[in-house]
């Protein structure tokens, strides 16, 4: 299905106090792909993903979410098609149920009563998380917070996961959900993160950034793998990697 | 008490919302309503009334009663807006002092009885108010004020001030405990540090707002606020307005406790 395919190409971004954040960014991404977006604080990873929701549009170059361009006409269509899960959940999570906050986005598609309500359903039952839906957001623990998040976005059936920090804040069992969710997930995923080991359970494919511009894209494994060029973006080789290759 | 918890004691209000009862099945509308005509009865009474309005008591009370809400707690929120109405009549008894009773030896002045009328009035009304937001919840309300005819832009309005007064103040607790962490010293922060606060609350706020506005939009907000739940205007509804208007205009017309008085004689 062609609408999966993201495509960036020659993104820049800059500013209105004059720093530039993306210095020409390009890739294509396909259906049913996994990338991690990885590099240091300020490498311009959210401005890059807040590009591929269309709040920021490119000042040069173009964002393509299947076949349709990122522009001030479309951004409903992309909204559709590409769901964001952002790195705080409290700045996602904003009515006064789980269930009416995943409800939220169906909603606003006018779609009827009981298709809202299946939707919704589903996506907390996806997530694991039904039995709170009566729960108001703010009570939930920083995993449960990050699951309906998720469920949020998934209920809205996007065609394409974009997540900032999926597993910040969250405990060892909360993370592993979380991979695992990631893992079985359909969608095309685009993820930054400073977390390498889950960028190795779930992604085959990364992009290194750094101040703006892509230092290295390809097979996650030889990327993290490649110490100099992982020291030398303030990054470090990832442990699980180390004790696969111990003299390498 | 801190204000994380004043924070948390606001967001019960959202909590009884949720529950269920024959009041809180109600559409909103039915309870906007009712409780717009309560407030206009109970303002159009003449400033000396106070037993007149005893009876006006029976709908906060059957409501409270009906809708299973926790009196005690209202009370405590009434009471904390207390001192604003305190204040507004307090200056009644200095300076109508016209004589309009006599029991005793005391003379009973024209001031204090409308003292006692305003503080009889503010219970009432910000009783029902507290009540009305109890049973339906900020959503449900501005779905039921635009439905009436508010225009969307004020309901949303309403809708984010709601939401954003919950956000500054979770922001503001944390700085407070901030500060609270690092002055333990003798002498208290000085007065200047609470500006520099309020001015680096509001930049945060800003920031996070923007950050939960651009949540929104990420799922398709256009300016509309859909709610699941069916709102649908029946004779439930229908009866309840029309049976409290009556029993308010009742109570406004005839002197309702005085008769009940003399009927009982």
């Amino acid at each position: 299905m062609s609408h999966h395919v993201v495509e960036v190409r020659d993104l820049h971004f800059t500013y209105p106090d004059g720093t530039e954040a993306l210095r020409g960014i390009s890739f294509r991404l396909t259906h049913g792909e996994a990338m991690a977006i990885i590099g240091g604080n300020g490498a311009g990873k959210s401005t890059l993903l807040q590009h591929l929701n269309g709040y920021h549009l490119p000042q040069r170059g173009e964002v393509r979410i299947g076949e349709i361009p990122v522009k001030a006409t479309t951004v409903t269509a992309i909204r559709r098609s590409v769901g964001s899960v952002f790195q705080d959940a409290d700045d996602q999570l904003f009515m006064p149920t789980v269930f009416d906050d995943v409800a939220f986005g169906p909603l606003n598609f006018g779609l009827p009563a009981a298709d809202v309500e299946a939707r919704a359903t589903a996506a907390l039952q996806r997530v694991g998380m039904e039995h709170l839906r009566q729960r108001p957001p703010y009570k939930l623990s920083a995993g449960e917070k990050r699951a309906v998040a998720i469920a949020t976005v998934l209920a809205m059936t996007p065609d394409v996961l974009v997540m900032d920090e999926p597993s910040s804040n969250l405990d060892p069992r909360a993370r592993r959900r979380l991979i695992e969710l990631l893992r079985s997930f359909e969608h095309t995923r685009i993820i930054a993160t400073h977390d390498l080991e889950l960028v190795v359970e779930v992604c085959p494919r990364v992009i290194v950034l750094d101040h703006g511009l892509i230092v290295a894209q390809g097979a996650t494994r030889a990327i993290l793998n490649d110490e100099p060029l992982m020291l030398a973006h303030g990054l470090e080789r990832p442990h699980s990697l180390r004790h696969l290759h111990p003299h390498g | 008490m801190s204000l994380a918890t004043h924070y948390y004691e606001i967001g019960r209000m959202d909590e009884l919302a949720r529950a269920d009862s024959p009041i809180h099945r109600l559409d909103a509308r039915a309870q906007i309503l009712t409780v717009a005509i309560f407030l206009v009865v109970v303002m159009s009474f003449p400033r000396y009334e106070t037993f007149a309005l005893m009876p006006l008591l029976l709908f906060p009370c059957v409501l409270l009663a009906l809708a299973g809400l926790p009196t005690g707690y209202l009370l405590r929120k009434v009471a904390l807006a207390a001192p604003f109405a305190i204040c507004v009549g307090l200056c009644n008894p200095l300076l109508d002092r016209t004589p309009i009773g006599q029991i005793g030896s005391f003379t009973l002045i024209g001031g204090w009885v409308s003292f006692a009328s305003i503080l009889l009035r503010f219970l009432l009304t910000v009783l029902a108010a507290l009540i009305l937001i109890a049973c339906t919840g900020i959503h449900r309300l501005c779905a039921g004020l635009e439905q009436l005819g508010l225009p969307r832009i004020l309901a949303v309005q309403i809708l984010f001030l709601y939401r954003y007064f919950f956000v500054i103040g979770a922001e503001g607790a944390r700085m407070l405990r901030g500060v609270a962490m690092r002055s333990t010293g003798d002498q208290p922060p000085p007065w200047r540090l609470y500006a520099t606060l309020a001015g680096n609350l509001l930049l945060r706020s800003i920031d996070r707002a923007q950050r939960i506005y651009r949540g929104m939009l990420a799922r398709g907000f256009d300016g509309e606020v859909r709610l699941l739940r069916p709102a649908t205007f029946g004779w439930r509804e229908a009866l309840f307005v029309a049976g409290w208007s009556l029993y308010f205009l009742a109570v406004r017309q005839g002197d309702l406790a005085l008769r009940l008085g003399r009927a009982l004689e």
